[in-house]
């Protein structure tokens, strides 16, 4: 095959990554999308294999070992648990292109390299190892193997700034003489930096940390492109760069947070100062009477928070909608960005329980649905419907766009206690007149609601 | 020799394009589809592969051997695995239904 034509096909291939990225934008076409995007990735591995000179032995057992380990994880994951999964993928692929990046400069072997090899070569070792253990320290955190608080200590900021420091010496040697081992040095000081750069980063950030990962996968992907002077690396890391780049600023945005501030300020590692506690007296509710107030309204919304998963009751939600709806009142979810633990992490959450997705609602559309709204339902969610957020000027998380779920006639929150959400600041929606507190397990609750609404 | 561009000019018009092109496909996909979306391209960054499978060829060495041998590995359990648990993922987004729901 000649240089021209694998060329043209790996343009193919890139052109079905962009067709099923294209195609992921509507639930309708998403699952043809995903295949495209596939069959892409088959072709271009096609065209690589045809006529290459490699070391099939080595090929072959690494294809094989790689496919069943990919595929078990894939098929045996619970999606309560696809943040960790995503993040442990995002790893591996960062790892590969630093491997293939340092594969090509053992290759060399000493002969010399020209100057923008030696420079991608570099780019991609240290963007994928710090992608590398940088997702593994993402995926120990959520997976609950180290704690998921972020863990400072003294002059931290300024260790980092040495490493990094440590690199750019590294990296100007390494251009300037190709000494093997100030790229070792490069690779290793990453691999560090990538640890150091996560522990400080709190469980409830994880979300943003994840889409930067996948952004920096992208990255490390199309420096290899450069490094091996390959378009579809190139423009397949371009893609995955800049779709990990807008998640990133979408899910700082619904935090009213910036990058920077996520990423080295370890937001809830000093317990929130703000005492201001509302206080006051909290109306409580039966399910019996909630299952009324809930079978003669004609709007409901449901606002899950991640409470909701961690207490399983996805399906116990559902049942109580298809209850709800067999009655004919409207039933909707408003669903926050950061509900999950990853972009749109609830959605895939209830679309498992078997909600339509045309039922779930972002943002704007719920706060639009919600002053025509009878009762919400708030199940395992604080801080994304805590009005403090947009009345208080001196609370934390000032500024945060909520769900204005005060905006509906009736609110009913179920919650296990009174305790803070994850800024750990109180929530006064409990105590406003209109707001009645079931305090409950989620599961057992929404289950002893649907076994009262079905007496109604 | 007349004057040609580089292959890493060109490499740079090509990834700044592709930038592009992603950032406008990406800021239409809808919230409801973002873990979709991110496992979906977290599997298109194992493109990577491709750098891999050549990277298993000849004249490599034992430590060339070793490293190209694990990029194989991880960058195919990121190929294989990130295009299944997203087809997976995708599988249950169910149409809305306008029939009645009979239990």
């Amino acid at each position: 095959m000649s240089i021209d034509t694998r060329a043209l096909l790996y343009l193919v291939a890139a052109v079905a990554f962009i067709l099923g990225l294209k195609r992921l934008g509507s639930p309708r076409t998403a699952r043809s999308g995903n295949t495209i995007a596939a069959g892409g990735m088959l072709l271009a591995v096609i065209v690589t294999l045809v006529d290459a000179e490699v070391s099939w032995a080595v090929l072959g057992s690494g294809l094989a070992v790689g496919a069943v380990l990919g595929a078990v994880a894939a098929l045996r994951v619970k999606m309560t648990s696809m943040p960790q999964l995503v993040a442990a993928f995002n790893g591996f692929g960062g790892i590969a292109s630093a491997l293939v990046a340092g594969a090509e400069f053992v290759k060399a072997d000493g002969l010399e390299l020209p100057t923008e090899t030696i420079f991608t070569i570099i780019l991609s070792v240290l963007i994928g190892a710090i992608t590398f253990t940088g997702s593994f320290v993402a995926y120990a955190k959520l997976q609950g193997l180290i704690g998921g608080s972020p863990i400072s200590y003294p002059g931290q900021k300024l260790f980092n700034g040495l490493l990094a420091v440590g690199i750019i010496a590294a990296a100007v040697i390494a251009q300037t003489t190709q000494d093997p081992l100030a790229f070792w040095l490069i690779g290793a000081v990453a691999l560090v930096l990538g640890v150091l750069a996560v522990i400080p980063i709190g469980g409830a950030d994880m979300p943003v940390v994840i889409a930067l990962l996948n952004s920096l996968s992208g990255l490390a992907a199309a420096a290899t492109g450069f490094v091996i002077s390959n378009s579809a690396l190139i423009i397949g890391g371009a893609l995955v760069g800049a779709s990990g780049l807008i998640l990133t600023k979408l899910m700082t945005e619904a935090m009213n947070r910036t990058l920077s501030n996520v990423l080295f300020s370890g937001f809830g590692a000093t317990p929130a100062s703000s005492s201001a506690t509302t206080g006051g007296d909290v109306t409580t509710t039966t399910p019996e009477d909630l299952a009324i107030a809930l079978a003669y309204a004609s709007q409901v919304v449901v606002v899950p928070g991640y409470g909701l998963a961690v207490a399983q009751a996805q399906h116990a939600v559902r049942e109580v909608a298809s209850l709800l709806e067999a009655r004919g009142v409207k039933v909707a979810y408003g669903i926050h960005p950061v509900a999950g633990r990853m972009p749109g992490h609830m959605n895939v959450l209830l679309a498992e329980a078997d909600v339509p997705y045309d039922q779930l609602l972002d943002l704007d559309q719920t706060n639009n649905l919600l002053p025509r709204t009878d009762v919400v339902l708030v199940v395992g969610a604080n801080d994304v419907v805590n009005p403090s957020a947009r009345d208080d000027e001196g609370s934390p998380i000032y500024g945060m766009p909520i769900l204005e779920v005060d905006q509906a006639a009736t609110v009913i929150v179920v919650k296990r206690s009174l305790s803070p959400g994850f800024a750990g600041i109180d929530n006064p929606l409990f105590y406003r007149d209109g707001t009645r507190m079931l305090f409950a397990d989620a599961k057992q609750a929404l289950t002893a609601l649907g076994s009262a609404l079905e007496d109604v | 020799m007349p004057d040609v561009l580089s292959p890493v000019v060109i490499g740079v018009i090509v990834f700044v394009l592709a930038a592009f092109v992603g950032l406008e496909l990406i800021s239409k996909v809808p919230p409801t589809l973002h873990t979709p979306l991110m496992s979906g391209s977290n599997a298109i960054s194992g493109i990577t592969l491709v750098g891999a499978i050549i990277a298993t060829g000849a004249g490599s060495g034992t430590l060339g051997s070793v490293l190209a041998f694990v990029a194989v590995v991880t960058a195919t359990i990121n190929v294989v695995g990130g295009f299944l648990v997203t087809d997976r993922m995708l599988g249950m987004f169910r149409k809305p239904k306008r029939t009645e729901d009979t239990k």
